[in-house]
């Protein structure tokens, strides 16, 4: 049932083989992963392969869907981890999950019990294929050898195209041993898949009207903005129309921080112009985005006031939240092109103006407060903004989960696109040391910066040896509060401070750092902050930098969990 | 307010895809009433039947979620005016009823059943229609003991096409 192009002459060779020069032929030269009983023919296969595929061997399976994860956050190509029958499948399944809610491209492939043991119980069996189903693009077990070149094709077809999200091949240890006729061809076309929705030009064109007759306009952009690579064709269109814009966490860095137009995050900590305009814009603009309950608090009260017009790649996500008045189905690169020439020149001066108004105010009561303290304690925000000081911008920022997070993504600055990795939908702790190995191996010529808190650090630190063994040169800065401090905060707030299993007691991180040969400094205090940062960024090696913070310091404005985005509080 | 839907849904030939549509319920806490899986007017293409009651916003997602799925080809949701449909129902009886209880002759005459088959021990009476006729059928038998009863899953076929031919055509 899939199209395929380009036949080859057929030769004998091992399913496992198979699976190698499959992922070759798919420009796959670097796969994460982690050997095991069930999938050891493939790594035979990898150990002669290894002068063309690179296996980068991570601590733990999590560890290697993660790096995946992040080298293809950067790179947009498909990231490729291997993994074990059993514990090892299960270990993929967070990663994968996250893949799935932040549609990033991902082919895993698994090594499952020979294929007359299935359903037998035996040893590392483990039904992968029903495990990873809700949180599959698509998946497949193959237990027969012939049918591995084209599961493949069709996983890397599926995987990148449209909506990208991960797919997993299941593969028996049998179809792995067994011989077939190997040729390979791509799949170009699965015909009960549509990848990309036909643009309706009409749509396009009552789109652009809606936007030329505003008044308010009100644009939030996600990450189908860079998905699609639309990047160039989302600032002509914005810059025409004179629209400010803001951004989802997921779309940050599709749009550099200084652009005139770019007015900062919407949602639960997001800007307070953003959050509060919301409710007063009369038409609000979502491109590639879906509306996540962290983007907008109540639907109830959420831009009642405004028409609609959403840009989406997905049709699943029209009126999956927020009911539109225009729909623009397609390709963000092709929609955002297409409607340019019907869009008027445009300035809205009066309404860049209440943005400007409520930038200082944010500035006043939170941001000043934040990035030039007058507390002892050290901020999250002002050691971002050293980071800002000494890399211009230009750096890949990897953050994990938590308050870091929303401090990162408000303080950070970015001047190019694909440069902000962090787990957005699933919210992953642990995701941010491994996905900045992915991160620096998908973008070695850019500088790598994770944010990390102290109890996100803790999940996957173990994957400071595929650090040791790869030599990666990845900059990771612990900012240490020793809480976890996103939940405290909630406690503090919403559990009147019962701080229930949030005190961290921490080990000597600068020790742990050096146990795995990685140079280490520890800053508790402002003065030594600058120099410490600077020396981290001049290193040309993997570099820790742990940071003592203000303990109890909360991220400000917040939107709280069910309340009115205009309700956004500043303290 | 809700309402009671027929979804139907063209797939590929996956065993992998129950368990993908059935999930899609089970998120939303969605109760599947009744589900059934048959080939369709096309050669390899697979077609469900699925009955549950939700409101007309959901299952619009429902189906916009279905169809999202790389395997399935197109699914359509119908309210029971738009729709053909019936059930099957098997009624499992003692043989010695013919006999000894004549005017169980009549309830399976007056309500149109057939008898499928008649063994020593048994025999087995099918009556396909509405859930109201197996129901009223059942109501009527239950009083001479019915050994075992089964009802089939609601399958239908909409008033209006369903264009799946011209859309695969269209794919391919």
């Amino acid at each position: 049932m899939e199209n395929s192009t380009n036949t080859n002459p057929t030769e004998r060779i091992s399913g496992a083989e198979a699976v190698v020069r499959s992922l070759l032929r798919e420009g796959a030269d670097l796969a994460y992963g982690y050997p095991g009983g069930a999938i050891m023919p493939i790594y035979d296969e990898l150990y002669k392969y290894q002068d063309k595929l690179q296996h980068v061997l991570t601590r733990h399976e999590q560890g290697a869907i993660h790096a995946a994860q992040g080298f293809a956050r950067v790179s947009g190509k498909v990231g490729v981890c291997l993994a074990t029958s059993g514990p090892g499948a299960t270990n993929l399944i967070t990663g994968i999950a996250d893949a799935q809610i932040d549609s990033t491209p991902l082919v895993c492939i698994t090594g499952q019990v020979a294929s007359h043991l299935l359903g037998t119980d035996a040893f590392q069996e483990t039904d992968v294929i029903s495990i990873s189903a809700p949180v599959t693009k698509w998946n497949i077990q193959v237990t027969r050898s012939e049918d591995i070149p084209a599961a493949i094709a069709k996983a890397f077809y599926i995987a990148k195209s449209g909506r990208p999200g991960p797919v997993l091949i299941d593969i028996t240890k049998d179809a792995q041993l067994g011989d077939l006729d190997y040729s390979y061809d791509k799949c170009t076309s699965v015909r009960s898949y549509k990848p990309v929705p036909k643009t309706d030009i009409e749509q396009v064109k009552a789109a652009a009207e809606l936007i030329n007759s505003a008044k308010k306009p009100f644009i939030v952009f996600g990450q189908g903005v860079i998905l699609g690579e639309a990047e160039a064709e989302f600032k002509a269109f914005i810059e025409k129309a004179g629209i400010p814009s803001a951004w989802t966490v997921l779309g940050l860095s599709a749009l550099p921080t200084e652009h005139y137009l770019n007015v900062g995050m919407v949602g639960m900590h997001g800007h307070y112009g953003p959050n509060k305009l919301t409710n007063e814009c009369d038409v609000l603009i979502a491109v590639g985005m879906r509306f996540d309950d962290r983007v907008t608090g109540s639907l109830n009260t959420y831009a009642k006031q405004a028409k609609v017009v959403h840009f989406e790649i997905d049709p699943a996500e029209v009126d999956k939240n927020v009911k539109a008045d225009v729909a623009v189905l397609g390709d963000s690169k092709d929609t955002l092109g297409k409607i340019l020439p019907f869009i008027n020149e445009n300035k809205h001066d009066a309404w860049h103006n209440e943005f400007k108004k409520h930038w200082e105010t944010e500035v006043e009561a939170v941001i000043d407060p934040q990035l030039n303290p007058t507390k002892e304690g050290l901020t999250m925000g002002e050691v971002i903004n050293q980071v800002n000081k000494e890399t211009h911008g230009d750096a890949i920022i990897v953050s994990d989960v938590g308050q870091h997070q929303m401090f990162t993504v408000r303080y950070a600055d970015f001047t190019k696109t694909r440069s902000n990795v962090t787990s957005g939908g699933l919210g992953t702790m642990g995701f941010a040391l491994p996905a900045a190995i992915g991160a620096k191996m998908g973008a070695p010529e850019r500088e790598v910066v994770a944010y990390i808190g102290d109890g996100g650090y803790q999940m996957t630190c173990q994957e400071l040896g595929t650090i040791l063994q790869t030599g990666v040169a990845v900059k990771i800065v612990v900012l240490n509060n020793e809480y976890l401090g996103m939940v405290r905060q909630w406690q503090q707030l919403f559990f009147d401070k019962r701080y229930a299993s949030t005190t961290m007691v921490n080990p000597d991180f600068i020790k742990l750092a050096e146990a795995y040969d990685i140079q280490a400094q520890k800053v508790s205090k402002r003065e030594d902050l600058a120099g410490a940062v600077k020396e981290m960024i001049a290193s040309d090696k993997s570099y820790f930098l742990e940071v003592m913070i203000e303990k109890e310091d909360n991220v400000f404005p917040m939107v709280p969990t069910g309340a009115c985005v205009s309700e956004v509080r500043l303290s | 307010m809700e309402e009671l839907f027929t979804i139907s849904v063209y797939t590929e030939n996956n065993p992998g895809l129950l368990n993908r549509i059935a999930t899609i319920f089970l998120k939303r806490h969605i109760n599947i009433e009744s589900l059934n899986v048959s080939r369709s007017e096309i050669e390899n293409v697979h077609r469900f039947t699925i009955v549950a009651r939700m409101k007309e916003l959901a299952v619009k997602k429902l189906v916009g979620q279905i169809e999202k799925q790389i395997e399935v080809i197109k699914a359509y949701y119908h309210t029971d005016d738009e729709i053909i449909f019936h059930e099957t129902a098997l009624y499992k009886m003692a043989s010695s009823l013919l006999f000894e209880q004549r005017e169980i002759q009549n309830v399976i005459k007056n309500s149109s059943a057939n008898i499928v088959t008649v063994d020593p021990e048994f025999f087995v009476i099918e009556k396909t229609g509405r859930r109201k006729d197996t129901e009223e059928l059942y109501d009527q038998l239950e009083p001479y003991g019915i050994m075992q009863f089964v009802r089939s899953g609601r399958i239908s076929v909409s008033k209006t096409e369903m264009n799946i031919s011209t859309l695969l055509d269209k794919l391919k």
